[in-house]
């Protein structure tokens, strides 16, 4: 469509009057000619079944104009912060019913049925509050260091974002992620039973640059205490060790944006390959200390009930684990033949190096291939060519980290551990396939 | 020099105006030093050996007065409820007070795994509900109150008699009854920091389980040792209705779709989008009173509308019970209003 309106003989301005008064009359009309046309067509569907119509001269999405084909879209921003399409409404967070009493200490799940690659849209990053989300006056926002250090220390936001950044992208997973599982099967879907994980690319600062401007003593502090600022004031304790590493990060940035409230906003504590609630949120200060603080999540929970009694305390570290997402439990295959399984391999101890895949319930297994990046303790995608027969099928996928380590069964984690564990259970998952194409939750040993 | 001046640069210092005050002077002009009341306002947490603990002293008498009024709500007036949280209290005896390991995590006596069950150390209870708790209202309870709370709830556990003084001093004695003293181990391999022999605490990463990645006729048969439970099939909704519409697969219909469903009323809706929901129930109490509830009591009120769209935006206390309902200031005026009408009219779909 030209600018230059030579009918008119003047420049017209875009994009507004865009089109000329006849023009618009000819969209209305042309717009009356589909509604007329759909209406005849639908009678006609009425009377003789679409399939036949198909089959005797082809597609109908194909052979009729459809509606955004013959219109004119939406302007820019009219979103001005993009939204998904109306089509993906059923992929949001959700919470389990019947998990927890109040929304304000509780849980809501990443769809991870619906995922692709490694990264978890920010929106759908899953959701674990123990008294509620705030959202911070980033200006009112500060970070104290203290404790075993020369000097006791505060940076504004302005200070924070003005150091050197890196960005990195790493998984964050509920220590509890899978935990209704641990006795038998409890949830129907991939969502409830795996969705507390998440992975983003974060950007911030090291902890360890912070520490050294405080002349922090690293020789007695081996520990250091990370405290929230909003009303739980989460606190937990996380070893010198990993902050030495250079992989703690004091992060204000997720997948391009500033962290969005529900998962820290304006500033958290990134602590790769550690469960997420180590990952303080709304962090407001970090102590440096000569012996752990026994707070109230890991004296009270996050322990690892063992069947002799005993509660193993401090467990930190996320396992190597592994799911297959599609097809995964609450899923109907459409048909029989050829699918592609997908599903996310992590580890908390370094970087996924295979991932097999048992369609018999782990009599035989194949190995699939690892898609690209495959980063130390980031999320890792695999996927494997699968032809279904029509015949029932167990499906399980099994992954190995660069330790050597390699993801139990049921029955091998068991014989450990027990059931009434709560946390840190990374058992291989299956997903019986019947018949009909139903794809249900089991558990094999 | 005169006090005052002195205290004119202590000031500067403080706002970070003054030469580098970090020992780390690469990053110039980033952070200051933090001034000994910050720190003092901050700096609140108490660890397993009481540092950190503020002197102070309370007992189990004065401690369930507090109870009473500001915990009970929640927690049940024994500390017993299951309706908000898991229970606080029960579960151990006088002989795991002797031997410091709780029986009933052995033997499985006990329903529930209450937290005087599993807490090893009496300063976690001290730090966190000074901390965090009342869960309404985090950070308004003084030292004395902590402490009475504290000697509450270790009473109704029987660790300490009605009338001990609960101190900075005496709590090192009840640290030595605690029910579950003796029931942690950190001889793991998830303590991601250095092994207990190098000054860390777990035993280094090593792994409890050793699985082998066998590859071709790896056993006989397979059992099934579980499946989702006819009860659980619908428990999570539809769903159909939480998978994409398009693609390799569909998700399984298991109730009724939405559209089906009673049309959905905008003011739940907003009183869900609002938080509201979270402590109110329509037909049910949860932290604040349900809707209903609310309804029955100001029928017929002359101001009832003004009265409530007051309390919705500045808060209130008392009417109800002690828990607070904090000021709803993220509303328009437009929008409580509504809301209030809505809850007035019994909170009937419109
Ligand atoms: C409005 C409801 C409410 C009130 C009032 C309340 N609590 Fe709580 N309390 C909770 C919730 C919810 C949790 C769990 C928080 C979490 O998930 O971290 C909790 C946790 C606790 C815990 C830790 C239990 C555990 O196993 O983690 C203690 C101890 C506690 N509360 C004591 C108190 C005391 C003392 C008071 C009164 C000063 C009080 N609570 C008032 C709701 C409440
Ligand atoms: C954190 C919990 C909480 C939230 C969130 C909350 N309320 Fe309340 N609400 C309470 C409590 C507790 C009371 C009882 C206060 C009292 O005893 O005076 C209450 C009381 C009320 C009352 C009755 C007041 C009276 O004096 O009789 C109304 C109306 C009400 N809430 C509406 C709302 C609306 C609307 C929202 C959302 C915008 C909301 N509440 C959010 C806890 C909450």
């Amino acid at each position: 469509m030209a600018l230059t309106d030579a009918r008119l003989g003047r420049v017209r301005p875009a994009p507004e009057n865009f089109l000329s008064d006849e023009q618009i009359q000819s969209v209305k009309e042309g717009r009356r000619d589909f509604l007329r046309k759909a209406f005849i067509a639908a009678s006609a569907a009425a009377a003789a079944p679409a399939v036949a119509h198909a089959q005797s001269a082809g597609d109908p999405a194909i052979l009729e104009l459809q509606p955004w084909s013959t219109m004119l879209g939406k302007p820019v921003a009219a979103n001005p912060y993009g939204m998904p399409s109306m089509y993906e409404r059923n992929l949001v967070r959700r919470e389990s019913p019947g998990l927890t009493r109040v929304g304000g200490s509780s849980v809501a799940f990443t769809p991870l049925q619906g995922l692709f690659g490694i990264i978890t849209p920010s929106g759908l990053h899953f959701e674990r509050h123990h008294q509620g989300w705030v959202d911070i006056d980033p200006n009112k926002h500060r970070l104290m260091i203290n404790g075993l250090v020369k000097t006791d220390a505060v940076f504004t936001m302005d200070d924070i974002m003005r150091l050197p950044s890196v960005s990195r992208i790493h998984f964050i997973e509920c220590g509890a992620n899978t935990g209704m599982e641990w006795g038998n099967v409890a949830v129907p879907t991939v969502q409830y039973s795996h969705g507390m994980i998440s992975c983003s690319e974060f950007t911030g600062v090291p902890l360890k640059a912070i520490l050294d401007m405080c002349g922090a003593d690293y020789r007695k502090g081996r520990f250091i205490l990370a405290e929230g600022a909003d009303g739980s004031s989460m606190t937990r304790t996380i070893p010198m060790e990993m902050v030495e590493s250079g992989e703690v990060l004091v992060a204000y940035g997720m997948n391009g944006e500033m962290l969005r409230p529900e998962n820290g906003y304006p500033l958290r504590l990134v602590v790769p390959g550690v469960q997420g609630v180590s990952w303080v949120k709304w962090l407001r200060r970090i102590e440096v200390g000569d012996m752990p603080w026994a707070t109230k999540d890991e004296a009270v929970h996050y322990i690892d009930l063992m069947p002799d009694g005993l509660h193993r305390q401090y467990s930190s570290i996320q396992e190597c684990k592994s799911v297959i997402t599609t097809p995964s439990g609450g899923q109907t295959l459409l048909d029989k033949g050829f699918y592609n399984v997908s599903g996310l391999a992590w580890s908390g101890r370094g970087k996924i190096t295979r991932v097999d895949v048992s369609t018999d319930g782990g009599i035989n297994w194949r190995t699939a291939r690892l898609e690209t990046p495959v980063l130390s303790k980031a999320l890792t995608r695999f996927n494997i060519d699968w032809v279904w027969d029509g015949k029932p099928a167990i499906l399980q996928s099994r992954a190995m980290d660069d330790t050597g380590y390699v993801q139990p069964s049921y029955g091998q984690l068991r014989a450990v551990r027990g059931t009434k564990s709560i946390y840190h259970n990374n058992a291989i998952q299956s997903w019986k396939v019947v018949e009909s194409g139903e794809v249900s939750n089991v558990q094999v040993l | 020099m005169s006090r005052f001046s002195k205290t004119l640069i202590a000031l500067a210092l403080a706002v970070g105006t003054a030469a580098p005050v970090l020992a780390f002077d690469r990053y110039q002009g980033i952070g200051r030093a933090a001034t000994a009341a910050e720190v003092q306002a901050w700096d609140i947490d108490v660890r397993p050996d009481f540092a950190g603990l503020p002197k102070g002293s309370g007992d189990a008498i004065r401690g369930m007065d507090i109870w009473e009024a500001q915990c009970a709500s929640c927690h049940g007036y024994f500390a017993e409820s299951n309706e908000v949280f898991t229970p606080l209290v029960g579960g151990t005896t006088p002989a795991d007070i002797d031997s410091g390991r709780v029986a009933a995590l052995i033997n499985d006596s006990f329903p529930q795994r209450t937290t005087m069950m599993k807490v090893p150390t009496v300063s976690t209870l001290w730090d966190y509900i000074n901390r965090a708790m009342p869960w309404t209202a985090p950070k308004s309870l003084s030292a004395d109150e902590v402490y009475s709370l504290v000697a509450f709830l270790l009473n109704l556990a029987e660790v300490i008699p009605d009338d001990f003084e609960l101190n900075q001093d005496s709590i090192r004695e009840v640290q030595q009854r605690m029910p579950n003293r003796n029931g942690m181990t950190t001889d793991h391999g998830m303590w991601p920091g250095a092994p207990a022999s190098k000054g860390g605490i777990g035993n280094g990463g090593r792994p409890d389980v050793r699985a082998t990645a066998c590859m071709k006729d790896c056993k006989r048969e397979v059992v099934l040792a579980s499946a989702l439970p006819e009860h659980a099939q619908d428990a999570h909704g539809n769903l159909a209705e939480q998978n994409r519409p398009v693609g390799g697969v569909r998700g399984v219909q298991t109730g009724p779709s939405t559209a089906e469903q009673a049309p959905a009323d905008p003011l739940l809706a907003l009183a869900t989008e609002k938080g509201c929901m979270a402590c109110h129930g329509v037909a049910s109490k949860i932290i604040g009173p349900g809707y209903n509830e609310i309804a029955a009591r100001y029928r017929d009120q002359a101001g009832a509308q003004a009265l409530l769209v007051g309390k919705v935006k500045g808060g209130g206390q008392g009417t109800w019970g002690a828990i607070p309902m904090p000021p709803q200031s993220h509303l328009a005026d437009e929008e409580i209003d509504q809301l209030v009408r809505w809850i007035l009219s019994g909170a009937k779909a419109q």
